[in-house]
């Protein structure tokens, strides 16, 4: 689960993160009250889940989802020219993702930007702190060019992250005297919260030293732990649905797994493994799969014609291809409960179905006797090739 | 002879009486499973489906029943302490089967295991059999929520990170007449208690496996780590087949584990590093057995 800049900033506040001062606003006339209560130059940030917003461009052709002004009143009038509008970074896609609210703060100068991130290692099952001088860029660039400056630092999640450890970070980030008093809890408090939230991720870039000797975490992306969001009621409360693909959530109402892709030919599967292999053999026999799907171990009727609407809602979509192998599953069942979905749908593009398992003879029949235009797959690939050709041949 | 588990393995179920435990603790006994007892806190002193006694704790199982293995079905909010509590006891192995347990305290659970007799696998698995001698291998040992008709005993070890996917797999050896000797599911999770090379070393050692199918997708560093071991202490030949070659960056598909990171854990990459190491990788889930039976006959 993803959350918002200013999220991230509550999140600051409750665990003492230094930051810079700032609140979110929701229309123009809220931007200038915010800007009105703040000092200084000022920063008005678009709120969406993606990066590179500075270097974005809005589709009324306004450039840039990250401005600096002077007075409450240029405030107002960036907030207006980025709210309702949409905006698109290097990360959202071409289609962008429309700015519902943006953040207004006292710019804040910089004289150093620095890098700051704890992650779970899955190689030593723990946490895991990355630091490097090198913040304000692309980490993983730094990490294919100078590898040397970046910092791993292995956590022992029984002891966490121990004062000893803040500060052989803080000197390898070159931060002495009062900078390292004020990285040591810094980094203690965003361990807390790292580990009090259940996240998998959280990463500052950049963290900044102001010309006055000032340590801020300046922006911050948080990932959490989707298995811990049942203990998390307060990280619940902070998931903005609008920022999600809205097949994913209809999808996930019905306990279905859906991600979408690029593609026009969709896969209905049981298991996630398979399902990867699924999307996968579609591509080896050259068409371009439409989704992810894993209807997992139950799949139910419902579930089935919950599945083929949310896949017949994407109109790019013009082939399906559905392959489960029913080892305790009754594949007759799965197969009637195709048959009842197609029709319920008034399916009418290319369907291509391999079964194989428990009574898999008995749902081949039943799909052959439906009266449905569909096709069955003698294994895998060859249902692969059925369907791209189907859905070459529709074209 | 099989690793890990034979046809004599005393299994406890912890989470006997949830629908999901039931369900499959009822398979595993028609399967032939040596299913000794139950653990459901409360419901100490009862009997499942009329003859498997059910305890309050593992602890007690264990003293009573001699059994050696648990598999887990407890939900994600307990199943953490259900782990430990099997390691406390000292099994053997524990089988976790639970999807959903919050990483960090999975990240503690295995730390807290260094040293001990325990093996974890899983969790998020399908857990492990070894297939028996009768009728669509009835009498081996299930645990966890595989199919048993699938498999067939016989001298191939399976391991991998998938549920129907492997399955697959093991329905391609059976109806090619390959059987196999054991079957372990690793897992979705990040975390997990066992590797594809912890399980790669066994089948390695055992005398009953002759050739080895290896599963994985996207995601860490296992398969990688398993090809590096295999190329320098591997006798036997081994095929393997990842999943994921198209999945997006960044995205969980559907495994909390399958996740490519920063470019990091591509199928791609792993496919190169199996290749170098000397396996055939299969292109397809279709030619998973045929790919391991080309690679048997061909030396």
């Amino acid at each position: 689960m993803n959350i918002h800049e200013f999220q991230a900033r509550e999140l600051f506040a409750e665990f003492g993160v230094a930051t810079q001062p700032g609140s979110v606003a929701h229309t123009a006339e809220e931007a200038k009250n915010v800007a009105a209560g703040l000092g200084g130059k000022l920063v008005i940030k678009a709120q969406i889940h993606a990066g590179g917003r500075g270097k974005g461009t809005f589709k009324s052709g306004f450039k840039g989802g990250v401005h600096l002004c002077d007075t409450p009143a240029e405030a107002k009038e960036l907030a207006s020219r980025m709210i309702g509008e949409v905006l698109v970074t290097h990360q959202t896609g071409p289609e962008g993702k429309e700015v519902g609210k943006i953040f207004v703060g006292e710019a804040v100068d910089i004289a150093r930007e620095l890098y700051f991130a704890i992650l779970i290692d899955r190689a030593t099952s723990s946490p895991v702190v990355i630091a490097s001088t090198e913040g304000g860029m692309d980490i993983e660039t730094v990490a294919e060019k100078s590898p040397e400056k970046i910092l791993r630092l292995i956590v022992n999640p029984f002891l966490g992250l121990m004062p000893y450890q803040t500060r052989l970070i803080a000197a390898s980030l070159g931060l002495t005297g009062p900078l390292m008093t004020q990285a040591s809890k810094l980094f203690t408090n965003l361990y807390r919260l790292f580990i009090e939230r259940d996240c998998s991720m959280v990463e500052i870039n950049p963290l900044v030293v102001t010309p006055d000797g000032k340590l801020l975490a300046l922006d911050a992306k948080f990932n959490f732990d989707d298995n811990s969001l049942y203990r998390q009621p307060s990280i619940i409360a902070m998931r903005d649905i609008t920022e999600e693909d809205p097949r994913e959530v209809e999808a996930s109402k019905f306990g279905l797994n859906y991600i979408g892709l690029d593609g026009n030919i969709a896969c209905l599967v049981n298991g996630a493994g398979l399902a990867m292999a699924t999307m996968d053999i579609i591509q080896h026999a050259g068409g371009m799969p439409a989704n992810f799907l894993d209807v997992g171990g139950g799949a139910t009727r419902e579930q089935v014609t919950a599945a083929f609407r949310i896949i017949l809602a994407d109109k790019s979509v013009k082939g399906i291809f559905v392959n489960i192998f029913g080892g305790i599953m009754d594949c007759n069942i799965i197969a009637t409960g195709i048959v009842e979905a197609a029709k319920e749908t008034g399916l009418s593009i290319p369907l291509v179905v391999r079964l194989e398992g428990n009574n898999v003879e008995a749902g081949k029949k039943t799909l052959a006797e439906s009266g449905l235009k569909l096709e069955s797959g003698e294994n895998i690939l060859d249902a692969a090739h059925k369907i791209v050709a189907a859905v070459k041949a529709a074209a | 002879m099989s690793i890990l588990v034979t046809p004599d393995t005393k299994v406890l179920i912890q989470g006997i009486t949830g629908s999901f435990g039931a369900r499959h603790a009822k398979l595993s006994l028609e399967y032939g499973t040596k299913v000794v007892a139950g653990v459901t806190p409360g419901k100490g002193g009862q009997l499942f489906e009329g003859k498997v006694p059910i305890f309050d704790t593992v602890e007690q199982a264990v003293r009573e029943t001699g059994a050696t293995v648990s598999a887990i079905f407890v939900p994600p909010p307990f199943a953490a302490d259900a782990i430990v509590e099997g390691v406390d006891a000292g099994l053997d192995l524990v089988v976790a089967i639970t999807e959903g347990i919050p990483v960090i305290d999975m990240m503690k659970v295995k730390l807290s295991m260094k040293g001990s007799k325990t093996r974890l696998i899983g969790p998020n698995c399908p857990g492990l059999v070894t297939p028996g001698i009768g009728k669509d291998s009835h009498g081996g040992c299930r645990i966890g929520i595989a199919p048993g008709y699938i498999h067939k005993k016989g001298n191939i070890g399976v391991v991998s990170r998938s549920g129907t996917l492997t399955y697959e797999a093991v329905w391609q050896l059976t109806t090619r007449g390959y059987g196999q000797s054991t079957c372990v599911g690793i897992g979705g999770d990040p975390i997990n208690g066992t590797s594809h090379t912890d399980i790669l070393k066994m089948f390695n050692e055992d005398p009953e496996t002759e050739a080895i199918i290896m599963i994985g997708e996207i995601g860490g560093t296992g398969e990688e780590e398993a090809a590096s071991w295999a190329a320098a202490n591997c006798k036997k030949p081994i095929a393997a087949f990842i999943a994921g070659a198209t999945a997006p960056e960044g995205r969980r598909m559907g495994h909390a584990g399958a996740i490519v990171s920063g470019g990091q854990g591509t199928a791609a990459g792993k496919i190169a590093a199996l290749r170098a190491a000397g396996i055939a990788v299969a292109e397809t889930p279709t030619d998973m057995a045929d790919t391991l039976i080309e690679r048997i006959k061909n030396g």
